[in-house]
């Protein structure tokens, strides 16, 4: 039974799989801009100073690194370094480079604050990579909307309730179909959550779908039933399926939209000066005006056969230089403390400047239960069902009450299945 | 003729030799035995994987470190307070994953046998650029499914073709695949579209090998066009009917890739079929239940397991009731 199984798995392997040779590192890297382009040129770079080890830069795309490196890595094959989301949930498959790397100070003086989101335990004091950005969720706004309105932008400290409000009158002034939108993603609509007065977990550490989610999940489904949202976004798809509403405010079809830092480019290159828009501070609930953090990491994976050179390159990419280059040719916000205390001169458009200035004055408004549903390694046990059920309740397959209840019990199915 | 017997003995002296060592009752298990080996380690193997992660549970990949669970997945499939409600159930999505195969499998098949006949019959007659046509109706066949869904998905999103005509025609913008009722619909009007030209094919072989002289001779008799049609064409078409519909029968069971890229399962779960429910629930989770998926596969494969026997005995009856198309 065990030669069939390792000969089944080798087999599913072998058609996901892509295998090193010696001296040669396989990374997977998806883009949400151009960061596999720079990261291509950073391994040219590197390889011309380590003229003992290739780089090969696989470029996927995003829904690959969610639905088919897990597989890979659970056959024991795929590539040697990957560019992940799911932090904590990959957890087990990450090697340790801490032998590898030159200063592991370095990294836990630089890199502190993010590397437990990689680690799989609070005991676990390994290196597992580096985050290629920090981003920060939160809401853009068509300004263009607004003056044509003639409807003041809500201040800073504005709830939910008033950006709703402002953003219909806009909406009925300037014949938008719709007023706010927000990305189908359980990530996404935590920040409002949070800020509604969602803690996630319960006394005993487990999570739990507490009065703070269920009053966010209430506003969410009133808004898509009154109109103020899009129905297609979060009901146009099924199941636990991504899908942002950057092209509805792409075309000015919604007035608010939230999503987070790692769409300023997007904004940038495919909306330019087409209309103004501006990141605005996360609106506020009773409990706090937060957004959620996230982004992602280069990790070094277990099964490779060159840990060595895996520690080299991390080390490299993870080196102050390089990580400024990449943080201002890819426009994200730098999780390297050192650099982002020095600050990065990133070489881009007043809007995008803006909104950058924006998503980094959050950071520090981050709720710590923000941090602590990121840093959960099971936190999609919580984020996929919100997606699916709340879908349902939207289009009215399901009664909100019901999707609520199917979110509770989706959680500890996931959970204990994980537990096994 | 003189090359031919030298061939013969080149390969008569190994197998002599081959016929000593294994044996004569043997050696025909030595021809098979490459295929067995591939039909065994890309079919049978799988299905004895699938059966293992059936019956264990956990997140684990590899099916020795996989607790062994018993019952336990088909059970909460089948956990329900009223098998007709899905909604009471523990695994709703897999049983409106049910109802909806179903439903399309119904509705789907009836309507592709219907215009795939008509076609069909249409194109068996001479008309002009007949030629041309058989290729259109087949060109969509041989396009990927993944390609179909995207165009048809460019003409039915929000922004798409049919909303412009719409819209340039001052009537307002329809949600086509965000509409529970309008996203159904396109599923089965997309594929109907996708897979019409195969099994217009089918029939049209099965058209053109009926004699023609049976034609002739109801007409001799003044028979009308419909009684020619019910008469000869329907009962001589039988067998080829019921092939295509077992066939379409199974495809619509199996459904999922066109509607998955032009739907997602969506809105909510309303075109979700059960080959998705088992691709989510394996593949698609950030916790991935691969016992409850491979599960829900076997029971897809009891399915479509009766289907096939119904097709064979339908088949077969169906050959032994053909009316005798000559005399003696």
């Amino acid at each position: 039974m065990r030669y069939a199984n390792h000969i089944a798995v080798a087999a599913i392997a072998a058609s996901l799989g892509t295998a090193a040779w010696a001296g040669e590192i396989r990374v997977q890297c998806y883009s949400d801009g151009n960061e596999c382009e720079v990261t291509a040129e950073l391994a040219k770079r590197f390889e011309a100073q380590n003229s003992d080890v290739k780089v090969a830069i696989d470029k996927v795309p995003y829904k690959a690194v969610l639905e088919q490196l897990p597989v890979q890595l659970a056959a024991g094959e795929g590539p040697d370094i990957a560019r992940v989301t799911d932090l904590g949930g990959l957890s087990k498959y990450y090697l340790d480079i801490t032998p590898y790397i030159k200063d592991p100070k370095y990294w836990e003086a630089n890199f502190g604050r993010t590397l437990p989101w990689m680690r799989s335990s609070p005991s676990d004091k390994g290196i597992y990579g580096m985050m290629t950005q920090l981003t920060v969720t939160g809401p853009y706004v068509n300004k263009t909307l607004f003056e044509q309105a003639n409807v003041p932008l809500p201040g800073p400290k504005a709830t939910w309730d008033e950006w709703a409000d402002a953003t219909r009158k806009v909406a009925k002034a300037t014949q938008v179909p719709f007023a706010i939108a927000f990305d189908r993603s359980g990530h996404r609509f935590s920040g409002p959550a949070i800020s509604m007065g969602a803690k996630f977990f319960d006394a005993k550490g487990e999570l739990v779908i507490d009065d703070g989610y269920k009053a966010m999940a209430k506003k969410l489904y009133d808004w898509n039933k009154d109109g103020t949202m899009p129905k297609e976004v979060w009901g146009g798809t099924g199941g636990s399926t991504y899908r942002d509403a950057f092209e509805e405010f792409a075309n000015a079809r919604v007035v608010m939209y939230l999503s987070g830092s790692w769409q300023i480019k997007r904004m940038d290159t495919q909306i330019g000066k087409k209309f103004d828009w501006v990141a605005v501070p996360n609106p506020c609930g009773p409990a706090a005006c937060t957004g959620i953090p996230g982004g992602a990491a280069f990790v070094a994976l277990k099964r490779t056969k060159n840990p060595k050179d895996v520690g080299r390159f991390l080390d490299f990419l993870a080196s102050e230089p390089v990580y400024t280059e990449y943080m201002a040719r890819t426009e994200n916000i730098p999780a390297h403390e050192g650099v982002a205390k020095k600050g990065v001169d990133y070489k881009i458009s007043p809007q995008s400047r803006a909104a950058l200035s924006t998503f980094v004055a959050e950071v520090p408004k981050l709720s710590p239960v923000a941090y602590q549903i990121q840093g959960y390694k099971l936190n999609r046990a919580i984020f996929n069902p919100t997606a699916a059920r709340l879908g349902q309740a939207i289009v009215g397959e399901i009664t909100l009450d019901d999707a609520l209840k199917r979110i509770s019990a989706d959680i500890d199915e996931q959970v204990k299945a994980a537990a096994k | 003729m003189r090359l031919a017997h030298a061939a013969l003995d080149v390969v008569d002296v190994p197998m002599r030799a081959l016929q000593r060592l294994v044996g004569v009752p043997r050696i025909g298990w030595l021809f098979v035995a490459p295929n067995l080996l591939i039909l065994g380690l890309f079919t049978f193997l799988p299905i004895a994987i699938d059966f293992a992660f059936a019956f264990t549970g956990g997140v684990e990949l590899y099916p020795s470190k996989r607790p062994y669970v018993g019952g336990e997945n088909f059970a909460t499939l089948f956990e329900c307070t009223d098998y007709l409600d899905p909604s009471t159930c523990r695994k709703d999505l897999f049983w409106r994953s049910i109802f909806n195969t179903a439903k399309f499998a119904v509705i789907q098949v009836g309507l592709m046998v219907v215009f795939s006949l008509v076609t069909a019959l249409v194109l068996n007659r001479r008309v002009i650029g007949r030629g041309f046509f058989r290729g259109v109706f087949f060109y969509p066949v041989l396009l990927s499914p993944v390609v179909v869904a995207l165009v048809w998905k460019w003409v039915l999103q929000r922004e798409g073709v049919l909303n412009a005509f719409l819209t340039g025609a001052g009537q307002s913008p329809i949600g086509w695949l965000t509409d529970a009722s309008w996203a159904f619909f396109w599923c089965v009007f997309v594929s109907i579209w996708a897979h019409m030209g195969f099994y217009t094919l089918i029939l049209l072989a099965g058209l053109q090998a009926i004699p023609s002289d049976l034609y002739e001779a109801a007409e001799m008799d003044s028979a009308s066009p419909r009684r020619r049609f019910v008469r000869i064409t329907l009962p001589l078409l039988m067998p080829t009917l019921i092939v295509v519909l077992v066939l379409g029968l199974i495809r619509a069971v199996q459904v999922f890739d066109e509607v998955f890229v032009l739907t997602g399962g969506g809105p909510g779960s309303a075109t979700m079929f059960i080959v998705q429910f088992i691709y989510q629930t394996g593949f698609a989770e950030s916790i991935r239940l691969y016992g409850l998926a491979a599960a829900a596969s076997l029971v897809l494969a009891a399915t479509l397991l009766v289907l096939t026997i119904a097709q064979l005995r339908l088949t077969r009856r169906s050959l032994d009731n053909r009316p005798a198309t000559r005399d003696g």
